[in-house]
């Protein structure tokens, strides 16, 4: 079962055109505190544990596990996913190109990039 | 709040309709106001206080939405508060309108909700979380994962289940329990008995949960009316007070992100530290009942039972008036009488006040119910949600 619903376009703000420009490229940013050294999501400027505004982006590894999902039944099926990231926040997400109805909480996954209208690409996950 | 036992809630009024087809949004903040008005023995012309949330027409031109209403209404008034906390919001009202009271800034406070989002063809599983602003600052970060409400609460079910064992069946009996009160409520929406065996063979909206798993949409609303004691002691009614209250939202936290509890983790132990007692003490609860995992979780926060414990908790009928130890939400709840403008936070006061009046229906009135609970849980539990919890004494 994959994924055939296409996802609306984001609207980024001055604050997040940086991640969505890395992600038409592929990669997935994040934002850390260089004050307290914790990596948030959503990305900040300033971080939402200390409050310090010297933050700066952080490319994942685009590994993690998935936390909790759910395959919505109505209409075409897909995955509404928590996936916790290797580098610690949890992010929320779509599982994709696999097999959603052998889908469980704790399975290893990666990040892909599908397309989404206005030229976006959206960072999902599917088994690593 | 520092107003405890210095507010009662005087009166009360949920609207017949569950189809709203031939009312406007207004017109339905205008008649459960006169209804909550009537109820108390009071009159428009006494209050001087109003509140309300978002669900007031206009509320989509920013700063529009309570001046229209109160305009509409044509009330007078030295107090106004706005706070939005969705389905929770009225609970909110409740506790500020009685620190609103206990400061000397109004005597007889207001407080509607309205809506029609089942004459206007909303269907269960279709609406994003989202229906905000796309400058919410999550917004371009969620939306295009398509949230729908049901399948955010689902996800709180299967991570739930993941942690605790806890199982389809143990959380139909959330819905079984309501279903059996719901079967003495004339207005109720859905008043046919279901099983267990009924909930689980129901479609599957979002993965665990069923259709049956799911609240009612519906038309209507519902108001309250708060007074000074003067006041109140002056009523025909059966005297309603406040005496704890407790909010808390709960979200996403940058990432560090916990779907299995709530905000009651928060705002329950305050609402039981100032009103003196506990959750043994609690003779009837009205939970808010988005979803049956929403009961269960809340249950579990609020210290009905230990973490974890909630599927044992509710399973066999231990919600049911007249057989379980904690009978709940006895007009049917938001599973099947009423769930106005997909906010239900009104309707658990509304409930949690007859069964401390003893005008419940008899078949589920509660004996000797002299001290109450309602609690609130507006917007989505995983992604971001207010929490608010109100004690009530019958004196």
């Amino acid at each position: 079962m994959t994924q055939a619903r296409r996802m609306p376009a984001p609207q980024p703000s001055a604050e997040t055109q940086a991640f969505w420009d890395a992600a038409k490229q592929g990669r997935l940013l994040l934002r850390r505190c260089n004050a307290c050294g914790e990596v948030h999501f959503y990305p900040r400027t300033i971080c939402p544990f200390c409050f310090s505004d010297d933050t700066a982006w952080l490319k994942s590894k685009g590994l993690g596990t998935v936390y909790a999902f759910s395959v919505m039944r109505r209409g075409p099926p897909f995955a509404l996913a928590y996936v916790t990231l290797d580098e610690g926040p949890t992010m929320m997400t779509n599982i994709v190109d696999c097999d959603l109805d052998a889908l469980r909480i704790g399975e290893r996954v990666r990040v892909v990039f599908k397309e989404a209208d206005r030229d976006y690409r959206i960072p999902v996950f599917t088994l690593a | 709040m520092r107003a405890a036992g210095k507010a009662y809630i005087a009166g009360i009024y949920e609207h017949p309709t569950r189809k709203a087809d031939d009312k406007s949004l207004a017109q339905l903040h205008a008649e459960v106001a006169k209804g909550a008005l009537e109820d108390a023995g009071l009159s428009k012309n006494d209050v001087d206080g109003y509140f309300c949330a978002g669900d007031v027409a206009g509320w989509e031109r920013p700063g529009t939405g309570p001046l229209s209403i109160i305009d509409y209404l044509g009330l007078k008034l030295r107090h106004l508060d706005s706070t939005e906390s969705w389905g929770s919001s009225y609970l909110v009202h409740v506790a500020h309108a009685a620190e609103a009271i206990a400061a000397g800034n109004c005597n007889v406070a207001l407080i509607t909700l309205a809506g029609r989002p089942r004459a206007e063809g909303m269907q269960t599983g279709t609406k994003a979380e989202a229906a905000k602003g796309l400058d919410a600052p999550e917004a371009q970060f969620e939306l295009p994962y398509s949230p729908t409400v049901v399948g955010l609460y689902a996800m709180c079910a299967m991570r739930h289940m993941h942690e605790f064992g806890t199982t389809p069946e143990q959380l139909a009996w959330i819905k079984v329990a309501a279903s059996h009160h719901a079967q003495h409520n004339p207005h109720a929406l859905l008043r046919d008995v279901v099983t267990v065996e009924d909930v689980v063979n129901s479609p599957i909206i979002a993965d665990p949960l069923h259709r049956l798993d799911c609240c009612v949409i519906t038309d209507g609303g519902g108001a309250l009316v708060v007074v000074k004691p003067e006041i109140a002691k002056s009523l025909n009614k059966p005297r309603v007070k406040l005496i704890g209250s407790g909010y808390a939202p709960k979200y996403q936290h940058g990432g560090r992100v916990d779907i299995t509890s709530s905000g009651a983790i928060w705002s329950g132990p305050r609402a039981f530290t100032e009103a003196g007692v506990t959750p043994a003490d609690i003779k009837y609860a009205s939970i808010y009942d988005s979803f049956t995992i929403t009961v269960l979780i809340t249950l579990e926060d609020l210290g009905f039972c230990k973490k974890g414990e909630g599927g044992k908790f509710v399973a066999d009928g231990n919600l049911i008036a007249g057989q379980g130890r904690l009978p709940f939400n006895t007009d049917g709840g938001g599973l099947c009488n009423n769930h106005p403008s997909n906010r239900g936070g009104m309707t658990k006061v509304i409930e949690a006040v007859r069964q401390l009046r003893g005008e419940a229906h008899p078949r589920v009135q509660v004996k000797n119910c002299d001290l109450a609970l309602a609690h609130g849980t507006g917007g989505a539990l995983p992604t971001r949600h207010g929490s608010a919890t109100l004690i009530l004494e019958r004196e």
